[in-house]
């Protein structure tokens, strides 16, 4: 019995019939006795997730309209939007803010379709196939602080197999300088985060090719449909709510881009800011500066950014009902 | 080793019955090992880093002999093992994810439990509450974490570390939607035989959801283990830093020697290597679970 077989809600449906009609009577008698149960059952969790999920939540809120510091003797006044203001003209936030978007729109049609396409090429029936699988998943077990590491190394310009293997293909025409251009540090860290995050999706789309019933691929060759026809008319609709899934959480992923560049450029966010983000931001505003009204603004700014992607997926999860 | 599971209904796989074209066939493979060739070379060039003198690292760092160790030695292990006080840095991490990871699958699956099975006023709003909160990232959080953190002069501390991660509403709902989906008869009939909530918890519900805790124990390790933003803010010195603070410090630590960070990479690496091959199973359907996230 694996947790996985069990149905997935679709998206934005309500959580599973939690509000059925309760049989009479499933537990011990005496309701009282139930009802302590219950609450003794429930404290330790709730406890914890109201201390350390809901009061810093609403806190963040909070703070980011008072000029909150850290461990400052200075009195914490009240100071309405100016966090706000200052982060939206500050040019080192919209600089963040960009490189952000840069990377979600090079990282999430990229990992995307590669990890599309890796579960569709070991989903067919190859002897090697599970093999491969373990392999294209391995990057994932380990950690990203580890894959910057040495894709830090790979990358060196000069001494760095990956131009050692550009320079051979190109008879030397491609030289990129990576980590030290300002121009090619970005591709650096999405080369890293694919390499690491691409397994992953791959396994979520497996598990959603899998629910696709062997006989619509039938029916579909019975109708003469090449391999693209079936993969354009059956694969892809009936990946639909995977699809949806795999793209909010590499948007998310993308604004939540912090390990690579404080780990892999020599300075955190370099060079010249050009990997700079907003968790980065978010990072030396709060904890080096110790401004934590501002640093909370931008944490607000970002949750409101997350729940945007999260209620568009909702959405489109929703039409997809409708269309059924 | 390979993925000897696969998530979901595993057996309606749409597989082509029709043998195919011999060239067609020789393409994927072809396709197949390179893809793999690239998934691994890093991996490949990590060890063989690890093994070699750390002059050779940037030597033959353009061609081939990058991934081959010519004059393997241990060195680097020994060098990087105390250099950067890895075995203590090793237990904080051990330290840090053990409490979180255990703690989490005891609150979170009693919690989960609670809501699936017991009854009370006010389910259903809790429950409700549960799902919106699973939405909320941890980044968002991390800042007014900081300010408690050190009002409660928990800065540099392991409970800083573990505390605040216990309890997660995403882990609350898989086990909730685990519960639900057990058969109700055998708890019915524990209560016939006078058995109480929590023994029937204990030697009913827990026994039969191993798959469940399995998923949730890895999916738990693998975020605890990698944590670097929240351990940068709340820890300063050795004595609880965990490793990915740690490999962060000592890549910057003079004089700077590759062979003994790829060492250091490679000793972070292998115990999650080894977990993974041996628990694949519970690995993948873990990830597969995430997708259930709503």
């Amino acid at each position: 019995m694996s947790h996985t077989t069990l149905d997935k809600p679709a998206p934005g449906a309500p959580p599973p019939p939690a509000n059925r009609p309760a049989r009479r009577r499933t537990l011990s008698g005496a309701s009282s006795r139930g009802r302590v149960a219950a609450l003794l059952f429930s404290v330790p969790a709730a406890a914890l997730l109201a201390v350390f999920l809901i009061f810093p939540f609403v806190s963040a809120v909070v703070l980011s309209f008072t000029n909150q510091r850290l461990a400052s003797p200075l009195p914490v006044e009240f100071s309405g939007l100016e966090n706000y203001q200052r982060i939206f003209t500050d040019a080192q936030f919209w600089r963040s803010f960009g490189n952000n978007t840069l990377f979600a729109v090079i990282v999430v049609p990229v990992q995307t379709a590669v990890a599309l396409a890796l579960a569709v090429l070991v989903n067919r029936q190859l002897r090697m196939r599970l093999f491969f699988r373990t392999v294209y998943f391995l990057p994932t077990v380990t950690v990203m602080a580890v894959a910057s590491v040495v894709w830090k190394v790979l990358l060196l310009p000069d001494s760095g197999l990956v131009n050692g293997v550009l320079g051979t293909l190109t008879f030397g025409h491609l030289h990129p300088g990576w980590l030290s251009s300002t121009s090619w540090a970005m591709p650096a860290i999405v080369l890293t985060s694919v390499w690491q995050g691409v397994g992953f999706q791959m396994v979520i789309f497996l598990a959603g090719l899998q629910a696709i019933p062997a006989s619509l691929y039938e029916a579909a060759r019975v109708d003469g449909a090449g391999a693209w026809q079936q993969f354009r008319h059956v694969t892809l609709p009936g990946l639909r709510n995977t699809l949806v899934f795999v793209i909010n959480v590499t948007a998310i992923f993308a604004f939540r881009l912090f390990d690579q560049v404080y780990m892999m450029p020599q300075f955190p966010g370099g060079p010249t800011d050009s990997t700079r983000t907003m968790m980065l931001q978010l990072l030396q505003t709060g904890y080096t500066r110790r401004m934590i009204g501002q640093a909370s603004a931008i944490a607000v700014v970002f949750f409101l950014f997350v729940l945007a992607v999260t209620l568009i997926q909702r959405r489109l999860g929703r039409e997809e009902r409708a269309v059924r | 080793m390979t993925l000897s599971t696969t998530p979901g209904r595993g057996s309606t796989r749409p597989a082509p019955k029709r043998p195919r074209p011999a060239h067609n066939l020789l393409l994927h493979y072809l396709i197949c090992g390179l893809v793999a060739l690239v998934m691994l070379l890093p991996l490949a060039f990590m060890f063989a880093g690890a093994l070699k003198p750390n002059a050779d690292v940037l030597a033959d760092g353009g061609s081939w002999r990058a991934l081959i160790p010519l004059h393997p030695t241990l060195e680097n292990f020994t060098s990087a093992w105390e250099r950067s006080n890895f075995g203590r840095l090793l237990l904080n991490s051990l330290v840090v994810c053990g409490a979180t990871v255990g703690l989490g699958l005891v609150v979170n699956s009693m919690f989960g439990y609670a809501l699936a099975r017991l009854r009370w006023t006010g389910r259903n709003m809790v429950l409700a509450a549960v799902v919106a909160l699973i939405i909320i990232p941890f980044e968002a959080l991390a800042i007014p974490l900081l300010l408690m953190m050190t009002q409660l002069g928990w800065l540099d501390t392991y409970q800083a570390q573990i505390v605040p991660f216990i309890a997660n509403p995403f882990f609350i709902y898989l086990f909730y939607s685990f519960f639900l989906a057990l058969p109700r008869e055998l708890e019915e009939a524990a209560r016939v035989d006078g058995a109480g909530p929590w023994r029937t918890f204990r030697s009913i519900i827990v026994p039969l959801s191993k798959p469940a805790y399995a998923s949730v124990a890895i999916l738990s390790f693998l975020m605890t283990w990698g944590q670097l933003l929240w351990p940068v803010m709340a820890t300063r010195s050795e004595d609880v830093r965990p490793l990915p603070v740690g490999m962060s410090v000592f890549q910057t630590l003079p004089p700077l020697q590759w062979g003994d960070i790829m060492a250091f990479a490679a000793m972070m690496t292998v115990p999650t290597l080894v977990v993974f091959l041996i628990f694949q199973r519970a690995f993948v359907q873990g990830v597969a679970a995430q997708a259930v996230k709503e």
